[in-house]
């Protein structure tokens, strides 16, 4: 792998966008197989991958927008690589529609007829119904793609020429951008996820889902820029300082995670409403428990215990498995949202890992990635015409 | 920023044990003072006094300085682990204090759970983490700073009162090693330092 010193382009990258693809190939056909084999389980598998994926996109655009509102310093030369995980929001959209074809092998209350004998179900029948369901999804994507595409195509014209203005616009575009990426992902999260157990609810819900959103993104960028440093890339560029930084971030929010977590289930524990706890008993039935103790353990103290200390956050070695870690923690995390509602054979509660969650996984990750480097390869990897890329790069955090 | 030694109070010990006068002591020479032109001038003289040798200097200014800590040749500050040690006490006294309380000193059954329900212990235990931690934080501050005191050598310096403003100071205290009135004014001329001075208490 070859970086050219004038441009900053990418050359001799391999088959990196190749295999990515090929994986992709490998991943739906065994989702074909496993839509045969499976279709209940493959469609919760394929909505554990999408989201996966989907909040990497999304942590890619708060990312960026954070970093255009405080006008940061120091994320400049990672800011390429979180543009190009927002940009593939577009595609994402694209990757909903099996999302849509199989609602109603994920979503009880998309049956017909379901309302009419069930209080609840009536009651939310104004938002949870499939024509308005459809319409929030266009809507969360029309937001996310237009913003994903703004900041994104700014960006890449100050790469030919720096004009203050534009700074200026992406700054402009990042303050409402911030809003509406609240709102909608707080919806979102409430549509895909949430109302897999329509009955049950939880207004911080959204927090939940955002807090593991960014959490996986900081820990992608840090895997991204350290495997480009093994190749040499960008060695003297992305720093030990600012793999510091996004250690500490990576620390603050694996704690800011468990914060929010706990007082989910806090306030459901003290309250103990069976309509509420339900959502925690299903998550405790058989081989649950196992994995609901592991999420506490892996998402929350593991991380917390490893990045404690300064020395850890500036050992490249510790800060990449950490990463790894915490993005494994998240798919985890999402699986232990999403599968515990899949409807089973009675007596047949717990955990089922199966070959089809490793094909979603698999399918959904090679497309994304694919576009991810397609789109990072396409252009120079970090914004060279920006004034405070200098800045970034001197950078030592000391 | 630093360790800045307890100069201020010599002088009163030994007036009080050694035979000079006050006005001998008066007049010796407490520690020497120079001026720098800009923050990158200030990070360099402070490298050259640490390649020197020098141990009892401080460097002044209005606003913290990226890289001053390498430059100096501080040592990593042990603050970090006062402050681990009181946020664990705070931990562990906040649970102790709720286990006891509702299992012992006075059970009560609340909306029927156990007494000792862990759960409800977690938002006080977090706070109590948190209180004692920072407690840590700004009193091992204050004691490894030696803070409060009521007196520091280079308040005898008039121009001193510019660090608030523009002006960036080292500071070098008698009791270092290498501290020489002749040698160490020269050696901070030899770095750059302007206006330097002698920090005597008259």
């Amino acid at each position: 792998m070859q970086l050219n010193s004038q441009t900053y382009r990418l050359s001799d990258t391999g088959k990196v966008g190749t295999m990515a693809l090929a994986v992709g190939v490998i991943g739906i056909v065994g989702c074909a197989a496993g839509f045969y084999v499976d279709r209940t389980h493959f469609f919760h598998a394929y909505l554990v991958a999408f989201v996966f994926w989907v909040t990497l996109g999304l942590g890619g655009l708060f990312f960026t927008m954070l970093h255009h509102l405080v006008g940061a310093d120091w994320s400049v030369v990672v800011r390429r690589i979180s543009e190009c995980l927002m940009i593939t929001l577009p595609l994402m959209a694209i990757l909903f529609i099996p999302i849509a074809l199989g609602m109603h092998e994920l979503y009880h209350w998309s049956h017909a007829g379901v309302a009419d004998h069930d209080v609840l179900l009536k009651a939310k029948a104004p938002w949870l119904n499939t024509g308005w369901f459809f319409i929030r999804a266009g809507i969360y994507f029309s937001i996310w793609s237009v913003l994903a595409w703004m900041l994104y195509n700014a960006s890449i014209k100050q790469d030919l020429s720096y004009d203050e203005s534009r700074a200026q616009t992406m700054q402009r575009i990042s303050a409402p951008g911030m809003l509406v990426f609240a709102l909608s992902i707080t919806f979102a999260s409430y549509d895909w996820l949430m109302s897999l157990d329509p009955h049950w609810y939880s207004t911080i819900f959204g927090v939940y889902v955002f807090a593991g959103s960014f959490l996986a993104v900081l820990s992608f960028l840090a895997v991204i820029a350290l495997s480009l440093r093994t190749q040499g890339v960008l060695a003297d560029t992305i720093r030990l300082g600012h793999y510091a930084d996004l250690g500490k971030l990576i620390f603050g929010f694996t704690v800011f995670w468990a914060y929010i977590a706990f007082s989910q289930y806090f306030l459901i524990w003290y309250g103990n409403i069976p309509e509420e706890t339900i959502w925690y008993q299903h998550r405790w039935d058989g081989s649950w428990k196992y994995v609901s103790l592991f999420l506490a353990a892996g998402h929350f103290l593991v991380p917390f215990v490893v990045l404690i200390t300064r020395e850890a956050k500036r050992n490249l070695f510790v800060l990449r498995a950490a990463a790894i870690w915490v993005l494994f923690m998240h798919w985890i995390d999402l699986y232990w949202l999403v599968l515990p509602n899949m409807p089973h054979a009675e007596g047949a509660a717990g955990v089922h890992f199966s070959w089809i969650d490793a094909a979603a996984m698999l399918a959904v990750g090679g497309v994304f990635f694919w576009f991810f480097w397609q789109r990072f390869t396409a252009n120079a990897i970090v914004p060279v015409s920006d004034p405070r890329l200098e800045v970034s790069i001197r950078y030592t955090n000391a | 920023m630093t360790e800045t030694g307890t100069t201020g109070n010599i002088a009163q010990e030994e007036l009080q044990t050694s035979g000079e006068t006050k006005a001998e002591l008066l007049a010796r020479p407490e520690g020497m003072l120079a001026e720098f032109a800009n923050p990158a001038e200030l990070l360099h003289a402070a490298e050259k006094l640490r390649d020197a040798g020098y141990k009892r200097f401080d460097c002044h200014s209005p606003f913290p300085i990226h890289g001053m800590d390498e430059a100096m040749g501080l040592a990593p500050s042990f603050l970090g682990w006062v402050v681990a040690a009181m946020g664990i006490t705070g931990g562990s006294l906040g649970l102790i204090m709720q286990w006891w309380m509702s299992t012992i000193d006075y059970p009560l059954v609340i909306s029927g759970k156990p007494y000792f329900s862990y759960q409800a212990y977690v938002p006080v235990t977090f706070e109590l983490t948190i209180l004692l931690a920072a407690f840590g934080a700004v009193f091992g501050m204050f004691i490894i700073n030696r803070l409060p005191r009521y007196h520091h050598p280079v308040f005898h310096s008039d121009r001193f009162a510019k660090v608030t403003d523009d002006g960036f100071f080292v500071s070098v205290l008698r009791g270092s090693k290498k501290f020489n009135v002749e040698k160490t004014k020269q050696f901070l001329e030899s770095i750059g330092g302007k206006n330097v001075e002698v920090l005597r208490g008259y």
